[in-house]
C-alpha cells in the first residue's frame, strides 16, 4: 500500500500542470485503494491494546467504561453517541465519554488526559486510536444519537445555533464554509452539514484516517482545527461546545449504517 | 463561549466577542434588512483608510499573498507577515488550478475593466473592508482586521489590475 501512495504521489509531483479533475480522481482512486485495506485497522488494533492496558494511580483499564449501552458494551456504542449521560448529568461524544473513563475509573487528572489529545503520523494519540477501535465496533449498525432527553435536544439546539455563529478575526461562521452546495475551498469540497444527504455520509464515516497527513483524526480534532482556521481562540476538548456540534452534525446525520472508520482526503 | 474557549498564541478571547455587524449577521443568517444593512455598510466605509497615491502595487508580491493562506491563527507566529488566503476561495491567475469557488471567479478581473482611479479604489477598499460594500459578505475584512498592510493590499489590487498580472492574460 505505501508503494501504491508512493506512486500516485509520484505521478502527482510529475504532471504538474494537470488537470484540477485528474488529481480528484487520482485521490478518488487511491481512497477507494486503501479502503479496501484501510490504515485505520492498524489504530483500531492500537486502541484495542489501549482499551485493555492498566492505566492511572488506580492501574484500571477502560474495559469496564460504560459508553452508554452497559459497563463495557462496545458493540453499538458508538452508533448511539453522542447521548446524554446521568452520572455525568450532560450529553458526551465518543472523547469527552472516553476522558470520563480515564478520569473516573483510572483515577487519571484531566490535565494529564488531555495533555497530547491529537497525534500526529509519527506517534497517534491515545485519543485516536481509542477512538478507532470504539466506533469500529459499531460497523453496519445505524447511526442513532439520543435525540429524547431535554438535554440532547438542548444540545442540538445549540450545535445549530453555533453552525450560523459569526465570530473572530475574519468573521467567519461554520455556515462561511459548509454553507452553500458545491462549494470549495482549493480544491477541497465542502459538505453543507445543515442538509441529511450530506451529513449522513459525514456521520458514517468519522473518525478516519487521514491520507494527506498520514494521521488518524477525530470528530472533536475537526471541530478544533476548524475554529483555528477562523481564526478564533481554541476551543477546550470535550467542552458543550464542540460536543454541541458533534451533535447536532450527527443527528441531521442519523440513520446511516456506519462505515467507519473512514479514510479523509 | 467565554467557558469553552481559551486564548492560544496571537488568538485572543476578545474574538469570540461578535461585533455587530457580526451580530447582525448571525441574528438575521446572513440577511439583514436593506435599511439597516445601508447604514452599517456606510459605517464600516468610514474605516477604510486610502492612501493618497498609486493604488497599484506590485503583482509578482501581490501573487504570493495571494497564495498564502497563513495569518492569524494561532498556529501561525505573530510578527510575520500574513497572507490574503485568497485562492482559498477565489479563482484569480488561470495558472493556478487549485482555487477555491466560495468567492466569484476574479480570472482576467482587469482585462475586462480598466485599471482606473474609480476600480483601483473600489478593489482596494473591498478587500480592506469587505462588509462596507455587502453587509454579511463571506470575505474578511483584510484591511480593517489587521490581516494585511496598506503595501500589501496595494500588491493585491495590482494583482488584480494591473494588465501585466497573469490574472488579466
Amino acid at each position: 500500500m505505501n508503494r501504491a501512495l508512493a506512486r500516485i504521489l509520484l505521478s502527482l509531483a510529475f504532471c504538474a500542470p494537470a488537470a484540477a479533475q485528474d488529481v480528484k480522481k487520482e485521490i478518488e482512486r487511491y481512497r477507494q485503494m486503501v479502503s479496501e485495506g484501510s490504515p485505520a485497522e492498524l489504530f483500531e488494533l492500537e486502541g484495542e491494546a489501549l482499551w485493555k492496558k492498566p492505566q492511572g494511580p488506580r492501574q484500571a483499564s477502560l474495559e469496564k467504561c460504560d459508553l452508554g449501552l452497559g459497563p463495557g458494551v462496545l458493540k453499538g456504542a458508538y452508533a448511539a453517541l453522542p447521548r446524554y449521560f446521568k452520572d455525568a448529568d450532560r450529553v458526551m461524544d465518543l472523547e469527552t465519554r472516553l476522558l470520563h473513563c480515564m478520569t473516573t475509573l483510572q483515577g487519571r487528572s484531566r490535565e494529564e488526559a488531555t495533555q497530547r489529545v491529537f497525534g500526529n503520523a509519527d506517534r497517534p494519540s491515545e485519543m485516536e486510536s481509542l477512538s478507532a477501535y470504539v466506533a469500529a465496533q459499531s460497523r453496519g449498525m445505524k447511526m442513532a444519537p439520543g435525540e429524547s432527553h431535554p438535554k440532547e435536544k438542548a444540545a442540538y439546539e445549540l450545535g445549530r445555533a453555533l453552525y450560523f455563529q459569526r465570530a473572530g478575526s475574519w468573521d467567519f461562521a461554520c455556515t462561511s464554509c459548509h454553507g452553500e452546495e458545491g462549494k470549495r475551498i482549493r480544491l477541497q469540497e465542502l459538505p453543507v452539514l445543515l442538509k441529511p444527504e450530506n451529513a449522513r455520509s459525514v456521520a458514517a464515516s468519522w473518525p478516519a484516517y487521514r491520507i494527506s497527513t498520514s494521521g488518524f483524526v477525530t470528530m472533536q480534532w475537526r471541530m478544533n482545527n476548524c475554529y483555528q482556521q477562523m481564526r478564533m481562540p481554541e476551543p477546550a476538548f470535550g467542552s458543550d461546545t464542540t460536543v454541541a456540534l458533534i451533535h447536532f452534525i450527527t443527528v441531521t446525520g442519523k440513520g446511516e449504517t456506519y462505515q467507519g472508520p473512514g479514510n479523509k482526503r | 463561549m467565554q467557558r469553552d474557549f481559551h486564548a492560544r498564541g496571537q488568538a485572543g478571547m476578545e474574538r469570540v466577542v461578535q461585533d455587530g455587524i457580526q451580530r447582525v449577521c448571525t441574528e438575521t443568517h446572513n440577511q439583514p434588512p436593506a435599511e439597516l444593512a445601508r447604514r452599517l455598510e456606510a459605517d464600516q466605509m468610514k474605516t477604510i483608510a486610502f492612501p493618497q497615491a498609486s493604488l497599484i502595487g506590485d503583482w509578482k508580491s501581490g501573487e504570493r499573498i495571494a497564495q498564502n493562506g497563513r495569518g492569524m491563527q494561532w498556529t501561525d507566529a505573530p510578527g510575520t507577515p500574513n497572507g490574503g488566503s485568497c485562492y482559498n476561495c477565489h479563482q484569480l491567475s488561470p495558472k493556478e488550478i487549485s482555487y477555491g469557488t466560495i468567492g466569484p471567479s476574479l480570472a482576467g478581473f482587469g482585462a475586462k475593466r480598466g485599471s482606473g482611479p474609480e476600480l483601483q479604489r473600489y478593489v482596494y477598499g473591498k478587500i480592506y473592508n469587505a462588509k462596507a460594500y455587502n453587509l454579511c459578505s463571506q470575505m474578511p475584512r483584510l484591511g480593517y482586521s489587521g490581516t494585511l498592510t496598506e503595501q500589501q493590499i496595494k500588491d493585491l489590487v495590482g494583482l488584480l489590475l494591473d494588465p501585466a498580472s497573469p490574472v488579466n492574460q
